[in-house]
This record gives C-alpha cells, sequence and structure tokens, in this order.
C-alpha cells in the first residue's frame, strides 16, 4: 500500500455481526413504525424539493411531482426524510468512531479520479431512476419488503443480483 | 400491540423517532464496511461477499423477529406494511439497478452513508441519483401503464407457495444458511484475488456459527407456534375487543338504512347466508360471500384497498355468523366494518315484508314462500317511493293460475338509533421509500 496515507482505521465488523444488527434496526423500525427502513424515497423528496424552489409552478404541473410539493405541501416534512438526515447523522458517527472520516475518492486501481466521479454520476442517475421505478431501493424494496416476505421485493432482488452480475464483466476495469 | 399509531405521538417526536431510526441504519451500514465502494463492487467479482451476507443476515433476522413478534402477540402485522406487489416496474427497475450497482458502485442507503463519511465518488452518485429521480418524475407519464402494470397488491410469499408463514420462514431462513456457504467458498477460493485496497473485515467465527443456530432453532420455533388466528388476534386487540365488547361494532338496521342515504358514503354489504337463503330475500345491492372465500386474496384485497369513504356492513341470518366473518376482515386490516345487528331476522322484524309472502314463527327465522330477490320495499327501505308497492301472492292464486295481486302500502316508523358507524382512516407507514 505504498503511496497511500498511513491509516489507523479501524477494521470493518464481521458482515454476519453488521446483518444482524443491521436486521435489528430493520426489526425496531417495523416493530415501532409499521414501516422499514428507505433511502430514496427521500432522495426523490430532496429532489423535487430543489426543484420546488426553482420552478414552483413546474412542480404543480407535473402530477407525480405535485403529489410530493404541489401547492403548499412541503416536500420536506416527511418520515423518509428524517430518516434520511438519521441515516447520515449515524454514518458520520460511526465514520468518526472508526477514524474513516476522510476527504477522498474511492475507485478500482485503474481508474482515475475523474472517471469514478463520472461513473459514480451516471451510476447514480440509473439508481435514482431505476428506484423510483421499482418503487424503492436496495433499502426500501429488498431489505424492508424482502423481511415481510413480499413477492415483488424478493423478485426485485433477484433482478438487482442478476443484472449486477450480467454487466460485471463489461465493467470489470473499473473495478479490478 | 406494536406498531405505534404514530398519528397519536405528535409530530416532533415522530420526527425524532424517524431519525433515531435512520441513525442506527446509518451507523450501522458504515460500521461494515458499505461507505466503501470497493467492498461493494467486489460483491459482483465474487471477491467480497459483504453485501450479499450482511443483506441477507438482515433480512432474515429481521422476518424472524417480525414473524416471532407476531406469532407471541406483540406486533399486529396488518398494520405493517408489506410492500405491495408491482411485478413488472419492480423487474424492471432492479434490472437498471443493477447496471447503475456496477457502474456507480453504490445503491442510494450505502451512498448517503459514504457522503457522510467524506468519499467524493459517493457524493457523485448521490448528485446522479438526484438526478435520476427527478427524471424518473418527469417522465413517469410516459410510461404509466408499465409503471402499474403487474399490481398485485400485498402479495406475500406464503402466499403465493399458498403454505402457511412457518415453513416459508423456515425455508427462507435455510436457504439463507446455504447461501452463506457458498459465499464462503467462493471467497475462500478467490482470495487471493482480494479487492485491492478494500480493508477485509474482523471474522467472528464462533458468532457465526451460534448465530446461525439461534437463529434457525426460533425460525423452527416460530413455525410450531403459528401465526394468530383471527379469533386470538382479536383476543390480543385491547381496542378492537373493548369496541365489541361495548357493542360498538353492531349496528342497528335503522342506521344502515340512515347511511345508505348518504351520497358521501360509498356503503357496501356483505350477505353471509347460503345461496337459497339470498335469493329468497337480501338487501338492495348485498353481495353473497362464504365465510371460506372471505379471506381469499382476491376477495380480501378490495376490502383492504377501498376508498376511505367506505362503510362495509356485514349481515348473517342471525348475529354470530356475521360477527366472525367481521372477525377475520377487521384483524385482516379492513377498517370501517360493522355488523347488522341481529341480523336478517332483526331486520325483518323492524322491515317486514307482507305475511303472504313470509312470516316468521315464535323462536325461529324468517320462512320465505318464495324467492324475492331484492325485490321488495324491506330491501330498500332508503327509497321512500317503494314504499307504495304491488306483491303477488302464491297463497291465493287466481283460478287462471296467475298469482293474485295485492296492492299494499308499508309505513316504517324512523326508528331512533345510537350512532356507532365511525369512519377511520387505514394509517399505514410507507417505509422510506413509500
Amino acid at each position: 500500500m505504498a503511496g497511500h496515507t498511513p491509516t489507523a482505521t479501524r477494521r470493518f465488523i464481521d458482515p454476519y455481526l453488521g446483518g444482524a444488527l443491521l436486521g435489528l434496526v430493520l426489526f425496531l423500525a417495523f416493530f415501532v413504525t409499521g414501516g422499514g427502513l428507505g433511502a430514496s424515497a427521500a432522495l426523490s423528496r430532496v429532489s423535487v424539493g430543489v426543484l420546488d424552489v426553482a420552478a414552483p409552478a413546474h412542480v404543480d404541473r407535473v402530477g407525480y411531482l405535485a403529489e410530493l410539493a404541489g401547492g403548499q405541501r412541503s416536500p420536506w416534512a416527511h418520515s423518509s426524510v428524517y430518516m434520511l438526515v438519521g441515516t447520515l447523522v449515524g454514518g458520520l458517527a460511526s465514520g468518526l468512531l472508526n477514524r474513516r472520516v476522510r476527504f477522498e475518492t474511492l475507485r478500482g486501481p485503474k481508474v482515475s479520479v475523474r472517471a469514478r466521479w463520472a461513473f459514480a454520476l451516471v451510476g447514480g442517475a440509473l439508481m435514482g431512476y431505476g428506484a423510483r421505478l421499482a418503487r424503492g431501493c436496495t433499502s426500501g424494496q429488498a431489505l424492508s419488503g424482502g423481511a415481510v416476505l413480499s413477492v415483488g421485493s424478493w423478485a426485485f432482488m433477484l433482478a438487482i443480483f442478476a443484472a449486477g452480475y450480467a454487466v460485471a464483466w463489461t465493467f470489470r476495469k473499473l473495478w479490478n | 400491540m406494536a406498531p405505534l399509531d404514530l398519528s397519536t405521538v405528535g409530530a416532533l417526536p415522530a420526527a425524532l423517532l424517524f431519525g433515531l431510526i435512520g441513525f442506527g441504519f446509518g451507523f450501522v451500514l458504515e460500521m461494515t464496511g458499505f461507505g466503501d465502494t470497493r467492498k461493494l463492487a467486489a460483491q459482483f467479482y465474487f471477491k467480497d461477499m459483504t453485501v450479499l451476507k450482511t443483506m441477507f443476515t438482515a433480512i432474515v433476522v429481521a422476518a424472524v423477529l417480525i414473524f416471532a413478534a407476531s406469532s407471541f402477540g406483540l406486533l399486529d402485522l396488518s398494520r405493517v406494511w408489506v410492500n405491495p406487489t408491482h411485478l413488472w416496474p419492480g423487474i424492471a427497475g432492479g434490472l437498471i439497478m443493477g447496471v447503475g450497482f456496477v457502474v456507480g458502485g453504490f445503491c442510494p442507503g450505502t451512498s448517503l452513508v459514504a457522503v457522510a463519511t467524506g468519499k467524493l465518488d459517493g457524493m457523485a452518485f448521490v448528485a446522479g441519483a438526484l438526478v435520476g429521480v427527478g427524471l424518473f418524475g418527469e417522465t413517469v407519464s410516459q410510461i404509466q401503464p408499465f409503471f402499474l402494470s403487474g399490481d398485485l397488491g400485498r402479495f406475500t410469499l406464503p402466499d403465493w407457495l399458498g403454505l402457511p408463514t412457518g415453513p416459508v420462514l423456515v425455508l427462507v431462513v435455510a436457504m439463507a444458511l446455504l447461501l452463506f456457504v457458498g459465499a464462503e467458498v467462493l471467497e475462500r477460493r478467490n482470495r487471493n484475488a482480494a479487492v485491492a485496497d478494500a480493508p477485509k473485515a474482523r471474522a467472528l467465527p464462533r458468532f457465526r456459527r451460534g448465530g446461525a443456530a439461534v437463529l434457525a432453532l426460533v425460525a423452527l420455533l416460530v413455525a410450531i407456534h403459528g401465526q394468530p388466528d383471527a379469533a386470538t388476534r382479536l383476543a390480543r386487540n385491547a381496542k378492537l375487543g373493548r369496541l365489541v365488547a361495548e357493542r360498538g361494532i353492531f349496528v342497528d338496521p335503522a342506521e344502515v338504512v340512515a347511511l345508505r342515504k348518504d351520497l358521501a358514503l360509498h356503503v357496501e354489504i356483505l350477505d353471509l347466508r347460503d345461496e337459497s337463503a339470498f335469493n329468497l330475500f337480501h338487501l338492495a345491492r348485498a353481495g353473497r360471500v362464504d365465510e371460506r372465500q372471505l379471506v381469499e386474496r382476491t376477495f380480501l384485497r378490495p376490502l383492504q384497498e377501498a376508498e376511505p369513504n367506505t362503510v362495509i356492513f356485514l349481515v348473517g341470518q342471525d348475529e354470530p355468523q356475521a360477527f366472525s366473518a367481521w372477525r377475520e376482515l377487521r384483524t385482516r386490516g379492513v377498517v370501517n366494518t360493522y355488523v347488522i345487528e341481529g341480523g336478517m331476522d332483526h331486520w325483518l322484524d323492524r322491515y317486514p315484508v307482507p305475511s303472504c309472502v313470509a312470516t316468521r314463527a315464535a323462536g325461529k327465522s324468517w320462512s320465505f314462500r318464495y324467492a324475492t330477490g331484492e325485490s321488495l320495499p324491506s330491501a330498500a327501505p332508503e327509497l321512500a317511493a317503494s314504499r307504495r308497492f304491488k306483491v303477488p301472492c302464491s297463497d291465493a292464486p287466481a283460478r287462471d293460475g296467475s298469482p293474485k295481486t295485492t296492492e299494499h302500502e308499508i309505513r316504517w316508523p324512523d326508528y331512533p338509533f345510537t350512532k356507532h358507524v365511525k369512519l377511520q382512516l387505514k394509517t399505514l407507514v410507507k417505509g422510506g421509500c413509500g
């Protein structure tokens, strides 16, 4: 690892322990609120919220957007947004405790920083679009729906892994 | 019984609650290494199976806990949000996201953790995701038919397989454990090709074995103990139990008549009696349903998803029959459901038919001479115009064989009643992605 800054980061916890803890959080979310976890709905609300400042008339005209932020309706006052803030704070807290908070770009060994950003942007756009089409992301559909044995969520989960493995070879230079 | 009714806790505590759950979510994701894109992407090259291991562990742990809580009466599943199945857009979205995962190196939840720990690639990803969801909002009207296709509603693996929840849970846990064994084998085989720079996790072999055993054991226990039936679910629901004890779910026929006049409401009447009784006499626009058919998905779903101004009345020959149906529906999350007090016999006592059509002997049910369906005014007492009517009476046929027709005029009093129907909104938290 020559050329890298000396790291004092702690090791990640056992993936199964992480999974068990994540399962516990997911269960508590269901037990207390009746709903699971999620991230993409909040992203949708942030996106609409920004648009609502820039072009409120447009938001009022497009049905899908008006449902979130039409007229006087605020896209921000929603459980998913509170959860998003919590997720950011939680990630930061664990990152600080484990000394992993650092401005850096993590990437495959053969990819430039700029290229990684560009691919992250494009991948993010695909993810965002796909998550709304599937009515949920990996957390809101796969994790939450999977835990309550929803057929659609399991089909969705299989689709993600199938497509990921199908294109992995094409994009192997990105990561290997 | 859990879950909390969030409408009663106030806006700020609810917001804090969701924030706290999010905190746990973000904290655990970061601890497990989900803020590191290399660890995530390595999943697709069989080098580091953390994503699969963590995700499936989380799913089965949560599933076992959820169904254990329901099995032992701590959690009311009818008030738990189950992502409705929209099969085709779900699969299409999943395929797009699979590509996005490999190209972008994150999924939405993990990208947030990457942002929180200062990862610039995570920020680029979130920026892209914001564009993506925005783009979807702008274009969804073009693909509306597809977006709404494959709609199966609340459809679970047990529904699909036609098995009780317990065995399915055991199957899912067994499948996950097998998957983990496979993942370990794959990782060991690709050990030398371990992803450059991606930090490894600390392995806890003892915890793994013990955890797997506990999980399998609890799943088996839940399967043996089973999920509660309608009577048990009702017994565990203090609020509903009180309502039943106070007879708040039993509605006077006069209230049903009054509500049928209300244009702002959609009144639905479900008749539990057998087909012959139904043909002899039933309330206007009533539908007949067998108790067995009542809990089938195709029948249940429209009731569960009914508009909030829908009131459902159940009627049997007597009260217990309708009450048992009420118990099934209400504990499956069908709100605004009531039982017509005293059943059809009581209804006919209040709004009787001419004695040449039907009579009631003491201690017995009404007995009809021929099928009247919903043709008699008693089937729709709310229609004042129908009170004057002609009815053929078969007990005194004319010589040519055609039934003798007598004209009746009936004027029922406006019976006083205590209002029991209170419209209730069904509130379900839709989860973070709703």
